[in-house]
C-alpha cells in the first residue's frame, strides 16, 4: 500500500530535510509543473480527482480554475495554505507540517504557479509550534536550493512564501474568516458572493487549500493522474490521512486508500474498542460531522458514501463514542467549543449555540426538561445550513442533531432521572 | 425593472435592488435589523429572511435572507411561507435571550425598531430560562448615553460610526454572544456624527443623553419639521418639545439634502432654546444699567411712539433670522434704511457666490448630489467644522472612484461588505488645500497646507492647468506637483466637484474656485461647484440686501438716526467692539429683537423676546439656493413670538400687521422677485388633506387632559396656528402627509425612524411628492463666464509679525449652539496655533501665553505648538467670546505675558 504523504515522515519525530525529501523524489512534481502552462497543471489536478481534504471535499483543481487569469483581472493574486487545523479531534494536518514541510511548500508552489500567484501564505494555528519551527527553516532551504524567489528553477516564475502565525481561532479555518484575519481584520467570514477565487485576500483573486490538500499535489504531478487515481477505493483520486480517538486500543494517524471502510480504520487499524467497552457511535470527520452507529460500520470513508448515511467524510478524523461515556456530555463539551468559538457575526450562531450549550448543561445536571428537546429540533432546524452566514452553526448542529437521532432516550433518561446515568 | 413573484403576486421592481429593499419599497412588512438603507446590506442578524424558489415547479424553495439576495427577473420569492415566518420569529426568540426587556424604563421603548420588529415577527412567549449576559456600560460624552446589555448586535453602529462616518475611536470588540460595541475604555466619542448612532441603533444602547436630561416618552412629544439653524446647509430635522422646553432633535430624511443623517451640533445643539439665557418678556433699560419687565401691549406701544416720532429709523437684519423677519423689518423702517447685519467684505464674497452660482452656467449641487461626484477639490475649508453634514457626504464621494472595481466585479451597490474588502480603504481622488490640517484630511489623497493667499493662487494655477484660456500662475515645486495631481485628476473624472467657502473672508478663494470649474467646463466636464456660507440664511439675507454693517454706522454717524432695531443678530460677533459702540453713542433708542441675552442687547433700551425656530416659522435658503421653510414647534406661555411677528405691530401697512405667513410671503416675493420661488417651499396654510390638518402630536400622545390641570382643570382650547396646516393637538389626519409637514415619522407597525421607508418612492429615493424645498437658483448650463483673475500675490512672512487666521470649531465657531450646555462640554480650551519654526523664532513654547494685538483690540492665548500650521501664520478659533470682533485676518507680533 503506497502512502506517498507520509512514508518519508522521519519516525524519530524530526522532519524531512530538503537533501532527504528530494532523495526521495521531492520538487520533481515542480520541476514537472513549470514545464507545463498553468492551465494543463490545473487540468492535471482536476483530472486526478483531488478534493478538499479540509472537510467541504470541493475539487481542488476547479477551485483553481476558477481564479482569474492575469489577462482577466491583472494584479496580484494569492495562494493560502490553510493551516489553522481546530477541529474537534483533528490532528492529520499537524503530521504534515511537523515531518514533511517541504511536501507542502512543493504543493504550494505548484498551485501558486497554476494560478499565477507570486504570494503565498501558511497560515498556521498558533499552538502548532514545533510545525512553525519546521516550516520556517524548509522555507529557508527551499529560498536557498531557488525553489522559492526569484525565477524559480530557471522558469521565469518567481514565488514568495511565508509563514502567518494566527491568534488562535477556531472561525480561522473558515477560509474569508481566515483571509479577514490575515488581513489584520476581526475574524468574521465574508459573504459570498464573491468568492476568495474573485475577492479575496486584500480583495484580489485568492486561493485558500488545506494543508493536506497542497501535500497532495506534488504526487499528482510528479507520478501522473493515473497512479493518483489507482490509490484510492473510489471516485476521486488519492490517499487520506484518517484518525481515530476515543477509547480504541490503539488511537493514531494513518494514510490509506481514499474509500478504506470505517470498520477497517477502527479494528484494524485503531485496533478495535478498549476491552470492556463497546462501540456506541462515532464522529466520523472530526467534531462537527453527525454521529454514525454501528449499522454503518461498513460505510466506505469517502466523501460521497459517507454523506449517504447520513453524515460528512469531513477531516476524515474520527471521534469514538463508547458505551460509557455519556452522549450528552459529550456533546455538551462540543457544543461549548463552538459556542465560545463563534465570531459573533451573526444571530443564530452567536444567540443559538450559547443557548445550545446552557440546555445541554442542564439535562446534563439533571435540570433538564422535555420541553428542551423540542427547542433542541427547533435550534437543529434554526441553525441549519443556509440559514446561518457561514457553515459553524451548522456544523454545530450535526453532532447534536444526530445525537438526538440516534441517542434520544438518553436525553430522555437524563431528564427523567433528574442526573446523568452516567456519573 | 424587472418583475418578480411575491407569495405568486406579481410585482415590478427595479434592477440591482436586493430583495429586502424591494419588498420594503414595495411596502410590505419584512423585519430586518443589520441592513440600513444607506449603509446597506451584510447579512449579519439573518431577520429578513424569506424562501426563494428556483422556479415555478419549486415547492419547498429554500431560507434566504433578502437583503444578501439580488433581484432577478421572473424570481419568486414567499414572505409569507411558514418556515420563513417561523424563522423570523425565532430569530427574535434568540435575539431577545439577553435583552434586559426593559422597555418600560428604557429611552428608546415607543419609539424602537426592536419592538417594532418583534411584534411584526410574531414571536411573544420566552423559553430560554437562564441567565442573561450582562455589560458595563462606558460614558461616552455630553451627547450619548450607552445602555450595552440591550444590545441586539445588528453590528449597524460600528458600519456607520467606523465605516461610513470614518470614526476611530469607536469598534466592536470580544467574541461570541460576549461581543461589545464602545470605545477601548470609557471617553467622549470623538467623531462628529455620533449622535446618529440614536437612530441607527435599532433599540436603546445608543440614546440621546441630553433629551434624556429632560426626558419624555417619544409619544408625548408636540414635534414640527424643521431646517437646522447651525449651519448655512439647512439640514432638515423634526424638532420635538414637551411642557414649553424643547426636548430633541432627529433627523428629518431629505433626499436632496441630509439623507439619513445630520451632525453632532445640529442634532446636540438645541438647548439654547431651553438657556437661562433666553429673553422671556419685553424689557426697557432705562436709566442705563436698570431693566424693567414690560407688557407686551406697552412695549409695544412705546415702541411705536419712538418709531413715530423718529427723524430716521435703521433696521439691521441678520443672516440667522428668516426671510419673513428681514422682511417685516425692512417693511417697517423702507427698504432705504434695512441693512443686511454682516459686514461690507462678507456680504461681497456672498453676493460674489451668487453671481457665480447665476452666471457661470456650473451647476451647484445640492448636498445629497455631491455624494454622486468622483473627484473633488476642497479649496480653502475645513468642512467638518464649517459645514459639518458636507464633510460626511464628501467622504462618501471619495468612494466611488475605488468602488469602480468593485462593479468591474459585478458586486452589487447594496453588497456593502464585498465592497469594502474589494476597495480595501484605498482612497479616492479627494483634494484637499486648507491653510492647516482638516478633520476630512484621513480621506483625502493628497492634502496641501499653505497661506491662504497661497491657496489661491494654487487654486488659479490648477484653472490654468486644466485650461490654459486661464490665467497663469507661477507656483513653488511642492504646490505645483499638487495642482498638476489635481488637475489631472478632476480632468479624468466623471464628475469633478470644486468645494470652497467664506471662511477665510477671501474672494480670491472663491474666484479661483470658480475658475476651476469654468475652466473644466471649457475641458468639456460638467463640474460641479458648492459653495459653503456661514449662516442658516446667509444666502437668502443676501439676496434681500446688499448694504451692510458699515453702511448702517455710516448713516448714523450723521447723526439724524434715532432709532435702531436690531433683529436676532449680536453685532459683537461681527465688527470690533468700538465701531459697534458707535452705534449707541449715536442712536437715542436701540431696539433689540432675540432670543438670547447678549452683548448688543445688554446696551439697547429695549429688548423683545423673539422665538428660536422651535417658537417661529418661516423660510430660510441655504448654500445651495434652496428655499426650506421651518414651522413653529411650539406655542411658548410667555410673550416670546416669531421676530416678524413683532415687527408686524410697527408696521403702518393694516394689512400686512395683520397678515399670516403665507400672505407675508406673497408680500415678500412681491418686494423681492427673485425671491418668488420660495413661495413653493410648501403649500400654505390652507392646505388639507381633506378636510383635515395635520397634527403635530402623534395619536398616541398621552396626559393632554392632565398636563395643565394644577393650574385649570379644564382643558385649555389648544392654541391655533394661521401660519401653517399643521395643529397642536393630536386630532387630525393619520397618515403620510405632504414632505414638508413631515412632524414625525410613523407608520403602523413602524413607530421608529425606520418608517421613514413609508414616506419614501422608494427605500432611499426621494420622499412621495418630491424631496422638501425650492431650489431659487438654476442653471441652464449654457451660461458662461469671464476667467477671474485676481490671483493674489505670493505671501512671504513679514518680519517678527504673525499673519493671524481663524479656525473653525463645530463645537463652538456657531453662535447659538455654543450656548447649549453639551456643545459647551465639547468645545475646546482657546489657543492660538503656531508653526514650529516661528514658535522657535519667536521663542515661545507650547502653553506659553502670548498676547495678541488685533486691529482694534488685545487678547491673551496659550500657545499650540504643531506642524500642521504653515510658517508665518497662527489660528486663533473664531467665533469664540474670546475671538469675537477680531477682523481675520490681521498681522501681530506675540508677546508673552508673564503667568
Amino acid at each position: 500500500m503506497e502512502q506517498p504523504l507520509t512514508a518519508h515522515i522521519p519516525k524519530d519525530g524530526s522532519w524531512l530535510r530538503l537533501k532527504d525529501y528530494e532523495r526521495v523524489g521531492g520538487y520533481q512534481g515542480l520541476r514537472q509543473a513549470l514545464k507545463m502552462t498553468p492551465k494543463e497543471v490545473i487540468d492535471m489536478v482536476k483530472d486526478a480527482g483531488l478534493r478538499g481534504r479540509g472537510g467541504a471535499g470541493f475539487a481542488t483543481g476547479l477551485k483553481w480554475s476558477l481564479v482569474p487569469t492575469p489577462e482577466q483581472i491583472p494584479g496580484p493574486r494569492y495562494l493560502i495554505a490553510n493551516g489553522d487545523e481546530m477541529e474537534p479531534g483533528t490532528f492529520k494536518d499537524r503530521l504534515l507540517l511537523e515531518g514533511n514541510p517541504h511536501q507542502l511548500i512543493e504543493g504550494m508552489i505548484i498551485g501558486a504557479y497554476a494560478i499565477q500567484a507570486e504570494f503565498s501564505y501558511v497560515f498556521l494555528r498558533w499552538g502548532y509550534q514545533f510545525a512553525e519551527k519546521a516550516l520556517e527553516e524548509a522555507i529557508h532551504e527551499a529560498y536557498e536550493a531557488g525553489y522559492l524567489g526569484k525565477n524559480i528553477l530557471g522558469s521565469g516564475f518567481s514565488h514568495e512564501l511565508s509563514v502567518h502565525i494566527s491568534a488562535g481561532r477556531y472561525i480561522c479555518g473558515e477560509e474569508t474568516a481566515l483571509i479577514n484575519a490575515l488581513e489584520g481584520k476581526r475574524a468574521n467570514p465574508r459573504a459570498k458572493p464573491p468568492f476568495p477565487v474573485v475577492s479575496g485576500f486584500f480583495g484580489k483573486p485568492t486561493v485558500v487549500n488545506n494543508i493536506e490538500t497542497l501535500s497532495n499535489v506534488p504526487h499528482i504531478l510528479s507520478k501522473g493522474v493515473n497512479w493518483y487515481k489507482s490509490l484510492s477505493k473510489c471516485e476521486d483520486g488519492g490517499t487520506k490521512l484518517y484518525g481515530v480517538s476515543g477509547r480504541v486500543k490503539r488511537p493514531g494517524l494513518w494514510e490509506l486508500p481514499l474509500g478504506t471502510s470505517f470498520r477497517e480504520i477502527l479494528e484494524e487499524h485503531a485496533g478495535g474498542m478498549l476491552d470492556g467497552y463497546r462501540f456506541k457511535g462515532a464522529l466520523p470527520g472530526g467534531g462537527s460531522t453527525d454521529f454514525i452507529t454501528a449499522e454503518h460500520m461498513d460505510v466506505a470513508m469517502d466523501y460521497n458514501s459517507v454523506a449517504k448515511v447520513g453524515s460528512r467524510m469531513g477531516t476524515g478524523t474520527v471521534i469514538v463514542l463508547d458505551d460509557r461515556t455519556c452522549v450528552v456530555g459529550m456533546v455538551l463539551n462540543l457544543e461549548h467549543f463552538f459556542a465560545q468559538e463563534s465570531c459573533g457575526w451573526c444571530t443564530p450562531c452567536r444567540e443559538g449555540l450559547p443557548w445550545t450549550e446552557k440546555l445541554l448543561l442542564a439535562i446534563e445536571n439533571g435540570q433538564g426538561k422535555m420541553e428542551d428537546l423540542k427547542i433542541f429540533d427547533d435550534l437543529t432546524r434554526y441553525m441549519g445550513p443556509g440559514h446561518t452566514f457561514c457553515a459553524l452553526a451548522p456544523g454545530a448542529m450535526e453532532p447534536l442533531q444526530s445525537a438526538l437521532k440516534h441517542f434520544r432516550e438518553d436525553f430522555e433518561r437524563h431528564i427523567h432521572e433528574h442526573r446523568c446515568p452516567w456519573k | 425593472m424587472a418583475t418578480i413573484y411575491i407569495d405568486n403576486v406579481p410585482y415590478q421592481v427595479k434592477d440591482g435592488d436586493n430583495l429586502l429593499s424591494a419588498c420594503l419599497s414595495l411596502g410590505f412588512n419584512l423585519t430586518y435589523f443589520c441592513w440600513h438603507p444607506a449603509l446597506h446590506s451584510v447579512g449579519a442578524c439573518r431577520q429578513c429572511a424569506i424562501v426563494r424558489y428556483r422556479d415555478e415547479n419549486d415547492t419547498r424553495g429554500r431560507i434566504v435572507m433578502a437583503c444578501m439576495e439580488p433581484v432577478a427577473d421572473q424570481a419568486r420569492i414567499s414572505l409569507e411561507a411558514p418556515e420563513a415566518k417561523q424563522f423570523r420569529a425565532q430569530n427574535i426568540e434568540s435575539l431577545m435571550i439577553n435583552h434586559p426587556h426593559d422597555c418600560p424604563v428604557c429611552d428608546e421603548g415607543g419609539e424602537c425598531h426592536l419592538q417594532d420588529m418583534t411584534v411584526m415577527s410574531g414571536h411573544n412567549y420566552r423559553r430560554y430560562r437562564f441567565k442573561k449576559r450582562t455589560h458595563l456600560n462606558q460614558y461616552l460624552g455630553p451627547f450619548l448615553h450607552h445602555e450595552m446589555n440591550r444590545c441586539i448586535q445588528c453590528y449597524r453602529c460600528v458600519r456607520f460610526y467606523n465605516d461610513y462616518a470614518e470614526g476611530k475611536d469607536f469598534g466592536v470588540f470580544a467574541v461570541h454572544d460576549d461581543v461589545y460595541f464602545g470605545r477601548f475604555e470609557p471617553g467622549v466619542l470623538e467623531n462628529e456624527f455620533s449622535g446618529n448612532l440614536v437612530e441607527v441603533c435599532p433599540t436603546g444602547v445608543f440614546t440621546d443623553k441630553t433629551l434624556r436630561k429632560h426626558y419624555t416618552r417619544k409619544w408625548d412629544l408636540t414635534n414640527a419639521p424643521s431646517i437646522c439653524q447651525q449651519c448655512g446647509l439647512g439640514c432638515n430635522i423634526i424638532a420635538s418639545e414637551r411642557y414649553g422646553s424643547l426636548r430633541r432633535i432627529l433627523n428629518r430624511y431629505n433626499g436632496d439634502v441630509n439623507g439619513y443623517f445630520i451632525c453632532d451640533r445640529g442634532r446636540f445643539g438645541y438647548e439654547y432654546v431651553n438657556s437661562e439665557r433666553r429673553i422671556q418678556h419685553a424689557l426697557r433699560q432705562q436709566p442705563a444699567g436698570q431693566w424693567q419687565g414690560l407688557k407686551k401691549e406697552a412695549a409695544v406701544a412705546e415702541i411705536r411712539e419712538k418709531i413715530r416720532t423718529a427723524r430716521n429709523i435703521i433696521g439691521i437684519g441678520s443672516p440667522r433670522a428668516s426671510l419673513e423677519s428681514n422682511f417685516l423689518l425692512q417693511q417697517v423702517v423702507g427698504a432705504e434704511h434695512f441693512y443686511a447685519g454682516i459686514p461690507r467684505r462678507e456680504g461681497r464674497l456672498v453676493q460674489e457666490i451668487l453671481h457665480i452660482m447665476r452666471e457661470s452656467g456650473v451647476r451647484t449641487p445640492s448636498l445629497k448630489e455631491t455624494e454622486t461626484y468622483d473627484a473633488i477639490l476642497v479649496l480653502g475649508e475645513d468642512v467638518t467644522q464649517t459645514a459639518p453634514m458636507l464633510a460626511l457626504s464628501l467622504r462618501q464621494a471619495a468612494k466611488n472612484q475605488p468602488k469602480e472595481k468593485a462593479k468591474a466585479l459585478k458586486i452589487a451597490d447594496w453588497n456593502d461588505a464585498a465592497i469594502r474588502e474589494v476597495i480595501q480603504g484605498q482612497k479616492g481622488p479627494l483634494f484637499i488645500a486648507a491653510p492647516h490640517a482638516t478633520r476630512l484630511d484621513d480621506a483625502a489623497l493628497s492634502c496641501y497646507r499653505a497661506h491662504p493667499h497661497q491657496l489661491g493662487r494654487l487654486g488659479f494655477a490648477i484653472a490654468h492647468r486644466i485650461h490654459t484660456g486661464a490665467p497663469a500662475v507661477e507656483l513653488d515645486e511642492a504646490a505645483g506637483h499638487f495642482a498638476d495631481q489635481v488637475a489631472r485628476a478632476l480632468q479624468d473624472a466623471r464628475k469633478p466637484l470644486i468645494v470652497a467657502g467664506t471662511s477665510l473672508h477671501q474672494e480670491p478663494l472663491i474666484h479661483a474656485a470658480a475658475n476651476i470649474a469654468l475652466s473644466l467646463k471649457q475641458a468639456g466636464k460638467q463640474p460641479g461647484l458648492f459653495y459653503t456660507v456661514p449662516e442658516v440664511n446667509t444666502m437668502g439675507l443676501a439676496m434681500m440686501s446688499e448694504r451692510y454693517l458699515e453702511d448702517a454706522l455710516e448713516q448714523v454717524k450723521r447723526g439724524d438716526v434715532d432709532v435702531a432695531i436690531i433683529v436676532e443678530n449680536d453685532l459683537y460677533r461681527r465688527l470690533p467692539a468700538e465701531i459697534v459702540d458707535l452705534l449707541y453713542q449715536h442712536v437715542p433708542t436701540v431696539i433689540v429683537l432675540d432670543s438670547l441675552a447678549h452683548r448688543t442687547g445688554e446696551k439697547a433700551q429695549y429688548v423683545l423676546p423673539a422665538g428660536t425656530f422651535a417658537e417661529s416659522s418661516g423660510t430660510v435658503v441655504n448654500n445651495e439656493g434652496r428655499a426650506q421653510r421651518f414651522y413653529q414647534v411650539f406655542q411658548p406661555r410667555n410673550d416670546i413670538q416669531s421676530s416678524w411677528k413683532w415687527l408686524q405691530a410697527f408696521v403702518t401697512d393694516q394689512a400686512l400687521a395683520e397678515a399670516h405667513l403665507d400672505e407675508v410671503i406673497a408680500r415678500l416675493t412681491a418686494a423681492f422677485p427673485g425671491l418668488a420661488g420660495i413661495q413653493e417651499a410648501a403649500p400654505g396654510a390652507g392646505f388639507r388633506v381633506g378636510t383635515q390638518k395635520i397634527p403635530r402630536e402623534p395619536h398616541r400622545y398621552s396626559g393632554r387632559t392632565a398636563m395643565l390641570a394644577h393650574i385649570n382643570v379644564s382643558e385649555p382650547k389648544p392654541p391655533e396656528d394661521p401660519d401653517s396646516p399643521l395643529s397642536f393637538t393630536m386630532e387630525g389626519y393619520v397618515g403620510t402627509p405632504p414632505a414638508p409637514f413631515t412632524p414625525f415619522f410613523w407608520s403602523p407597525g413602524w413607530n421608529s425612524v425606520q418608517s421613514v421607508n413609508r414616506y419614501q418612492q422608494e427605500v432611499g429615493g426621494m420622499l412621495r411628492g418630491g424631496n422638501p424645498g425650492k431650489r431659487l437658483i438654476e442653471t441652464d448650463g449654457q451660461h458662461s463666464m469671464a476667467y477671474f483673475t485676481d490671483i493674489p500675490g505670493a505671501f512671504s512672512p513679514a518680519d517678527g509679525q504673525l499673519s493671524i487666521w481663524p479656525a473653525y470649531h463645530i463645537f463652538g465657531s456657531d453662535e447659538l449652539s455654543a450656548y447649549s450646555e453639551p456643545i459647551q462640554e465639547r468645545i475646546p480650551t482657546a489657543y492660538i496655533a503656531l508653526s514650529r519654526a516661528d514658535a522657535a523664532r519667536l521663542q515661545v513654547q507650547h502653553g506659553m501665553r502670548v498676547q495678541v494685538q488685533g486691529t482694534q483690540q488685545s487678547i491673551t492665548l496659550p500657545v499650540q505648538v504643531r506642524d500642521d500650521v504653515p510658517e508665518g501664520m497662527a489660528l486663533i478659533p473664531a467665533g469664540w467670546e474670546v475671538s469675537q470682533g477680531l477682523q481675520f485676518p490681521f498681522s501681530s507680533t506675540l508677546n508673552p505675558v508673564a503667568s
